[in-house]
Formats: C-alpha cells, sequence, structure tokens
C-alpha cells in the first residue's frame, strides 16, 4: 500500500507523508481525508480550534491510534506496516505528558532512554537534554511533586529522548508562565535546525512565532495549508479597521459609505454616549486610513480612535471555514 | 520489554504495595505453616499449599490491579504505544514485574522447607514442585488480572473484576457437578483449576497440568495484546 513518491525529484526531503488520512469514530469523522507533508529540517505549525481533530491525526502520525484509512509515513516507513521501525524516528509529546508521578525525573527519563533503544551515549545524552529543556534543578524530585510547568518540560525531555528525527509535540506550551512559554518557543526553533517538528496549537501567535508553515485544521479536514508568511499575508488587516467617532450613528455611517473604496461599514455599537464603534472594510489592499480622518473632521464628527482590526484566530477559522467577513469582535 | 519490567518493579516498591504484599503473604503462609503443619507436629504441608492457592486468588488481582488501568487513566499508555517497543514485550514486561513479586513471596517457601528440615525429614522434591505449582497457579492470576486491568482504567474495578474472574475458576469444578450431560461434567472437570493445583499439592508433578496452566497464561497475554491492539483500531 505505500505509494511511493517521486521523492528523488522532491528538493527536500519528506520525513513526514500524510494520505487521504480519515478517522472514523462511530459516526463521527474525527479527520476528513487530509493530506499533508513535512520536509526535513521544516516546523509545520497545525492549527484549529479545539475539538478540531489536531490531536486526532497526531495520535494516528504516532501510531497511538490506527487511521480508518490513508496512509501516514515517517521518514519513508508507513506507521501501520512497521510501526516499530517508523517509532524510531518519532518523539512525541503529546497533550497530556506522559510522566509517571511515581519515579524521579532521572529515573522516568531512563526509563524513556531503554524504552526507545537508544544507542547515544546515555548520562551524557539526558544532561543535555536536561540543560536544554530547563529541568537540570529537579532532575532528583519525584514527578508528581512537580509543578504542571515543569512536567510539561519533563515531558518535552521525554520526547528529545533518543534524538529522533521527527518531533510531534501537542500543544507544547499548555500550562507555562509567559517565560517558559518563550524559552520553550526559543527551544522549539533551535531544534528545527536540524528536526523535523510537527507543533500544534490553537494560539495565533504562537504558531506565527515558530512555524515556517501552517497547517490550518477545523472540523477534521484542512482548511488552509501555506507558508506563515502568506497566510499572514492573506490574513493581513490592514483594509479592516474599527474607528471611534462622536455623531450620530446614521450620518456617519452614510458618510464614510461614501468614500471611494470602502467596502462595508458596519455600526457596532455605542461606546460612550454619542460615541459610536464602527467596523469598516475597504477593498482588499487599499489603505483609506487618511481619507477617513479627512473626511468625518471635514463634517465636524471627531475621531476618537482608529486601530486595524487584527484578525483574531477565531476570525480566521470564520474566513476560512464560512467566508464571513465579520465573524469575530475586536477584544 | 526490561526496561518495562523494571519500571513497575520500581513502581511496587516507591509505593508501600509491594511491601506489603509481600508482607502480607508471609503472614498468611506462615500462619498457616504454624496452624496446619508445625501444631500437628508434622513435616506435611499439603494444606499449607492449598491455603495459598486462595491467598493467590484474592491478592494477585490487588498486583495486578494497577498494571494496564493506571496507565489508562493516567494516558501514560501513550507513551508505551508510541514507543518501538512491540504489544506482546510489553504485556510480557508488565507481567514479568508481578511475576518477579510472586517469586520473591513464593521462594519463602524453601526457607519453611528448611525449618522443618531441622526437625523431620523433608522430601524437597515435594516442595519444589510445590513452588513450581504455586509460581504456575499465581501466573494464570497474573495473567487474568493483566487482562482485566487493561480493560478498564479504574483501579477499583481491575481488583474485583479479577477476583470476581478467579472465584469463577473456582466456580467450574461447581459447574461439573451439576451439569446434565456426562460429557460437559467430564469436560468441566477437565477445566478445573483447583483440581489441578490440588495434584500439585499432593506431590503429583504431572505435564499435562504444567501445559495446561501454560496454556491459559498464553491465551490471557494474548488477549490482552488483543485488547491493546483492538483499542489502537477502535
Amino acid at each position: 500500500m505505500i505509494r511511493r513518491s517521486p521523492a528523488a525529484a522532491e528538493r527536500i526531503r519528506k520525513m513526514i507523508e500524510v494520505k487521504n488520512l480519515t478517522k472514523q469514530y462511530g459516526s463521527k469523522l474525527a479527520v476528513n481525508n487530509i493530506s499533508f507533508s513535512v520536509g526535513e529540517g521544516e516546523i509545520l505549525g497545525f492549527l484549529g480550534p479545539n475539538g478540531a481533530g489536531k490531536s486526532t491525526t497526531m495520535n494516528m502520525l504516532t501510531g497511538y491510534i490506527s487511521s480508518t484509512s490513508g496512509t501516514a509515513c515517517i521518514n519513508g516507513i508507513d506507521i501501520l506496516e512497521d510501526p516499530i521501525a517508523a517509532k524510531m524516528h518519532i518523539g512525541y509529546l503529546p497533550e497530556k505528558p506522559p510522566v509517571y508521578g511515581d519515579m524521579t525525573v532521572m529515573e522516568y527519563l531512563r526509563f524513556v532512554y531503554s524504552l526507545k533503544k537508544s544507542k547515544l551515549p546515555r548520562e551524557s545524552h539526558l544532561a543535555e537534554i536536561c540543560e536544554l529543556v530547563g529541568i537540570n534543578e529537579v532532575r532528583k524530585r519525584l514527578i508528581r511533586n512537580l509543578s504542571k510547568g515543569y512536567q510539561q518540560r519533563v515531558g518535552f525531555a521525554q520526547a528529545l529522548v533518543g534524538n529522533p528525527g521527527v518531533l510531534i509535540l501537542d500543544e507544547p506550551t499548555v500550562g507555562l508562565d509567559p517565560k517558559q512559554i518563550i524559552e520553550i518557543r526559543t527551544l522549539i526553533k533551535k531544534l528545527g535546525k536540524n528536526h523535523t517538528v510537527i507543533l500544534s496549537s490553537h494560539i495565533l501567535p504562537e504558531i506565527q512565532a515558530v512555524c515556517d508553515r501552517i497547517v490550518v485544521i477545523s472540523r477534521g479536514s484542512i482548511v488552509a495549508n501555506d507558508s506563515t508568511d502568506a497566510l499572514a499575508k492573506n490574513m493581513s488587516s490592514d483594509h479592516k479597521l474599527v474607528i471611534r467617532a462622536e455623531g450620530g450613528s446614521e450620518d456617519v455611517k452614510k458618510l464614510l459609505s461614501s468614500i471611494p473604496g470602502m467596502d462595508r461599514v458596519f455600526v457596532n455599537r455605542e461606546a460612550e454616549p454619542g460615541v459610536y464603534e464602527y467596523y469598516l472594510e475597504a477593498a482588499q489592499g487599499k489603505d483609506l486610513r487618511r481619507e477617513i480622518s479627512k473626511k468625518l473632521s471635514s463634517r465636524n464628527y471627531p475621531l476618537l480612535m482608529m486601530k486595524s482590526n487584527e484578525l483574531s484566530l477565531e476570525e480566521i477559522f470564520l474566513k476560512l471555514t464560512t467566508g464571513d467577513n465579520y465573524g469575530g469582535v475586536d477584544k | 520489554m526490561f526496561a518495562i519490567m523494571k519500571r513497575e518493579l520500581l513502581s511496587y516498591f516507591t509505593s508501600p504495595l509491594g511491601y506489603v504484599f509481600v508482607a502480607v503473604y508471609y503472614l498468611f503462609s506462615g500462619l498457616f505453616l504454624f496452624l496446619f503443619t508445625l501444631s500437628y507436629q508434622s513435616a506435611n504441608m499439603e494444606t499449607v499449599y492449598t491455603g495459598m492457592f486462595f491467598v493467590m486468588m484474592i491478592m494477585i488481582p490487588i498486583l495486578t490491579m494497577r498494571l494496564m488501568a493506571e496507565e489508562n487513566r493516567q494516558k501514560t499508555d501513550q507513551l508505551l504505544l508510541t514507543s518501538p517497543v512491540s504489544l506482546p514485550r510489553l504485556v510480557i514486561g508488565k507481567f514479568l514485574s508481578a511475576f518477579a513479586i510472586l517469586l520473591v513471596c513464593t521462594l519463602i517457601f524453601l526457607v519453611y522447607g528448611l525449618v522443618l528440615s531441622g526437625f523431620a525429614k523433608v522430601n524437597w522434591a515435594i516442595i519444589l514442585g510445590n513452588i513450581f505449582g504455586m509460581l504456575l497457579m499465581g501466573s494464570v492470576f497474573i495473567a487474568s488480572g493483566l487482562f482485566i486491568s487493561t480493560l478498564t482504567e479504574n483501579q477499583m474495578i481491575a481488583a474485583v473484576g479479577s477476583i470476581g474472574l478467579n472465584i469463577g475458576f473456582i466456580l467450574i469444578d461447581s459447574f461439573a457437578s451439576v451439569m446434565p450431560a456426562k460429557f460437559l461434567q467430564e469436560l468441566f472437570s477437565s477445566l478445573s483449576f483447583f483440581g489441578k493445583y490440588s495434584q500439585f499439592t499432593l506431590g503429583v508433578f504431572s505435564v499435562s497440568n504444567i501445559f495446561f496452566f501454560l496454556s491459559v497464561i498464553f491465551i490471557f497475554i494474548f488477549l490482552t495484546v488483543r485488547v491493546l491492539e483492538k483499542r489502537r483500531w477502535a
């Protein structure tokens, strides 16, 4: 069943290749016919709301659950055909770090080391990992007594044992404080130089900060698969503004609508007495900020606030899944 | 496989469970030895061995309840099942950890033999045969307990379920006696666990009984592997 891709023609070797992967639980389609591939040394972001099928996909990639149909290959090895060989190349950090509370950090890492049949020199390899994820100071403590953040990092350390070529990280920064989040992001970036990484998250800036490419998944299907830059550009919101202006909402709306290039004007709410908030959408790529300001002042409607309507993840989802332009509310 | 066994053993002895199990086993076997052998001024340990059947039947589920149920609950099975370890090796590793503890327990009978040999002539072949028999019977309980533990996330359910299953093993004899047809009676008594174990206690070392127990152990280990596999495919 392994379909051979013309790998020789590819510039980058594909470390992960997913073809038509589907997972069905009873009548519920958790993952619906998704395909993507990840090249060597690439960091792929897996973005989606809760319940979109991120974890299910990751569990299929790592061989924890099987797919209903379709194939997933790690380093060219089908995870269902030769699971042992494929798993040798995978380091997996599931959503909940799979740590044993009754072991100390070092006992646990040594256990994982022998479980993964690593050939690297044990103590120096583990010391290196502890240093990397910053758990040196808790090496001798029982895992159950560690904070959530440390447990998460021990889970991360576990994924690095044996130096696998592919790292699959399911929401690696959940439960960490902001400083730790930055540390882990930096770490992932560093690891991305010589590992292939898939990273899932429902936090857009996190993915933007780390990943080369983003796959957006919603209700089990891929709705976007593009480089981070392209996706951000596509999603760019220069032409979408939120303003607040004093004056009658109907008049202001009429006035703003008369600006050439203005697509939609939407009165959101009365922010202060007599001051209304508007959502504006100009034609793609048009910057109407100056015209808006001039127009309002010419009619003596004081402009009290103007900012670009940054797209939240929810909006991107709405945009990608329903095409609705005014999905979210800027907060 | 040995990594998993080592981890489980470590876990038995970081919690009190391992110590308590060994201590209670020694307590009961010592008590039985005193009540049924020493107090009769005899060197015949037959009743002690019979008693140990029931001790193992109740206690081994406590030893095995945690093995897979806790992994299921803590989601640590995600680590085991995504590691380059085959399922049979995983299950056998778990099995061996409980077996190692049972071995430590059962070897106390060598000490009892030694104690008895100070007072009377002891037939070491029978003692060794019985140690072997107890290990076999205990392994059946371990394998069945491990199987039940795989089915649930709850340790209590695993323990109660395995004890229930073990009671079912003894009831096979009672069923045999109420069966209407002769061939059913024969079928059931040929499956009797207690009957086969009793033969060990009487000093009968039968190859067919050994094969019977080994097959049951194999069946339960096989079923455990299948359950893990099936969950993956569900």
